[in-house]
């Protein structure tokens, strides 16, 4: 069995030529302290996220209120790494989603020729939907909620992997590994998770990172909209359009959420590149 | 040639079949009676009832498929609940300040990322090169929500150079309405220039090092027509198929901004018809929205037929 399983990267050589890389150690840097705070929110925060203060509305930023105070006197960095909770909720939920679902229909496509063109078509047409407007047509069809928004942008990534997956599949299903695996007996499920999902990891991986970056902007677009969870959760999103209201007097409403979307959204942008980069050595050097 | 003209149309169809086949689940999808969900709780049994044989709901799902399908054919895209008017018209009332921001944020986006891509692979691994690639990474990391309303607070309400919001009002000529535009278009421009760049940078590094550069550089002909003809002429064609696909995408970028700067265009009448739980409104907007994808797809297809003789097989 040895001579047909499939080749995989050296991994200790993966790692340490991925902490070589400055943007891929900047990003990851950066991305877990945007974790640890979010998740350490609790500990940290110097006041309860929705600590109303009447007396200390629209305070700029202070040795109190570190990124100021919001309309009702609630503490802004409170609210943000809160905040940052459920952005990273979402993010790696949609991920989830479209991973389980993405990387199933791409197998299924890209492995059975019968169901590749239907499947295909499936993907061309879901890929035609902006993702902003079929999330709000869903999220307006199933109702705003939590769970609504990860379905919603979970259905709306689901294709862009699947489509990757599809095509490595389809390139993967003709090499000679795959061929004696069959020779030899080797059942479909197995060929298609030990053989051809083994190699696929690094595509996944890559566009994983990709999509949760993408889904953390889309929702705080939605939740900007009024159309993701409800506004009384801190959202980055929702504590944006909050502060639109007052942006001539306090723009530190805006300011700091916007900036917590930026530092997570780069982060991750930073980590995928540096994996595309190392992961598929035509692209090291030209994007 | 004409074989795989044949093809492609016929795969374009395909999937729009597809693409109204799930816009039309999408909106069926909505947990309970979508009528009743249109009118709110107030309304009686005989309003729901009526809203009901109005939108063909009333029938076996299979029947009203048929039904909007056929619509769709007649170029019906049925009517608003709400501004009591057909579909199509009321998307076309709001499609000038849809067309011109996404016009002017595909000229902003190409302005800057053609020719900092270009410049970036030419000057390959310098500090120019490093800058700018940061910089595209950072502004595909921007909400182009956020960055618009910075823009509203520095350039409207402090320096006053540009209207805060709105599209001039009724009446407004042409010059004060492409005004109002200036901004939207500047934040949503920036944000989609990062896609650009990172593709205009690629697709010259594909073609900087190729023979006929080469060639012409030993015929001593000069630097800037080297990389102006000879490189970026051939490496244009991914670069339009990138611009085409943003344009497209766009819309999607047009709704958010729309709200921020109070424009009255399609993105808005989207998010109002959300609210308010209008979906012929929704639906109609998503559909045109997908055909236009997928034509801009096919017709960059057919571009490429056109300027590159090895796709004429």
């Amino acid at each position: 069995m040895a001579a047909v399983s499939a080749p995989t990267v050296s991994e200790a050589s993966f790692v340490s030529r991925l902490v070589t890389r400055k943007t891929v150690m900047v990003g990851l840097l950066i991305l877990v302290v945007v974790a640890a705070l979010a998740i350490l929110a609790p500990l940290i925060a110097p006041y309860s996220p929705s600590r109303l203060s009447v007396v200390n509305r629209l305070k700029p930023p202070s040795g109190s209120y570190w990124f100021g105070t919001d309309e009702f006197g609630r503490d802004v960095f409170s609210r943000t790494i809160y905040a940052g909770r459920l952005s990273l909720l979402v993010g790696a939920s949609v991920v989830a989603f479209a991973a389980i679902f993405g990387v199933t229909l791409g197998l299924v496509a890209g492995f059975f020729r019968r169901l590749d063109t239907p499947i295909a078509r499936i993907i061309d047409a879901m890929m035609a939907f902006p993702d902003i407007l079929l999330a709000i047509a869903l999220v307006a069809a199933l109702g705003p909620s939590l769970v609504t928004v990860i379905v919603a942008l979970g259905i709306i990534y689901t294709p862009r992997l699947a489509r990757i997956v599809r095509a490595s599949t389809l390139v993967i299903r003709e090499l000679p590994y795959v061929e004696a695996a069959r020779a030899l007996g080797v059942p479909t499920w197995r060929i298609m998770s030990r053989h051809v999902l083994r190699n696929l990891v690094s595509p996944i991986l890559v566009q994983g990172t990709f999509i949760f970056a993408y889904a953390m902007l889309a929702e705080a677009g939605l939740s900007f909209l009024g159309l993701g969870v409800s506004p009384e959760v801190p959202t980055w999103g929702t504590m944006i359009a909050a502060g639109r209201q007052y942006i001539g007097q306090a723009d530190w409403m805006t300011l700091f959420p916007g900036i917590a979307i930026i530092l997570s959204v780069l982060s991750l942008q930073m980590v995928g590149d540096g994996f595309r980069d190392l992961l598929d050595p035509r692209l090291r050097k030209d994007l | 040639m004409s074989r795989y003209i044949l093809q492609r149309l016929l795969g374009m169809l395909a999937v729009m079949f597809v693409v109204v086949t799930i816009v039309f689940i999408i909106v069926r999808i909505a947990p309970g009676d979508p009528a009743a969900v249109m009118l709110g709780p107030d309304a009686t049994a005989q309003d729901v009832a009526a809203l009901r044989a109005r939108l063909g709901l009333d029938q076996p799902l299979i029947v009203q498929y048929g039904i909007f399908f056929g619509q769709l054919l007649q170029g019906d895209l049925g009517e608003s609940i709400f501004l009591n008017r057909p579909v199509l018209s009321a998307l076309a009332d709001r499609a000038e300040p849809t067309f011109f921001l996404t016009l002017f944020s595909i000229i902003i986006a190409g302005l800057i990322a053609i020719p900092v891509g270009i410049l970036s692979a030419y000057w390959r691994g310098s500090l120019f090169d490093q800058a700018s690639t940061t910089l595209a990474m950072l502004a595909a990391s921007i909400p182009s929500f956020w960055l618009g309303l910075l823009l509203i607070q520095f350039f409207a309400v402090r320096l006053g150079l540009f209207p805060v919001s709105g599209y001039g009002g009724p009446g407004a000529g042409l010059g004060t309405r492409l005004s109002h535009l200036v901004l939207p278009a500047l934040s949503l421009g920036i944000v989609s220039s990062a896609l650009i760049l990172r593709f205009t940078r690629a697709s010259m590094l594909d073609v900087l090092n190729d023979d006929y550069v080469r060639t012409a550089r030993s015929k001593g002909m000069g630097e800037f027509q080297v990389v102006m003809k000879h490189a970026f002429k051939n490496a244009l064609i991914p670069v339009l198929t990138v611009i085409g696909l943003t344009a497209a995408l766009l819309v999607s970028g047009a709704v958010v901004t729309e709200t921020v700067f109070g424009l009255p265009g399609v993105g808005n009448l989207v998010v109002s018809a959300v609210l308010r739980r209008d979906y012929p409104v929704i639906q109609g907007a998503l559909l045109i929205v997908a055909a236009l994808y997928v034509l801009i797809n096919f017709l960059i297809d057919m571009l490429y037929l056109l300027v590159d003789p090895r796709v004429r097989y």
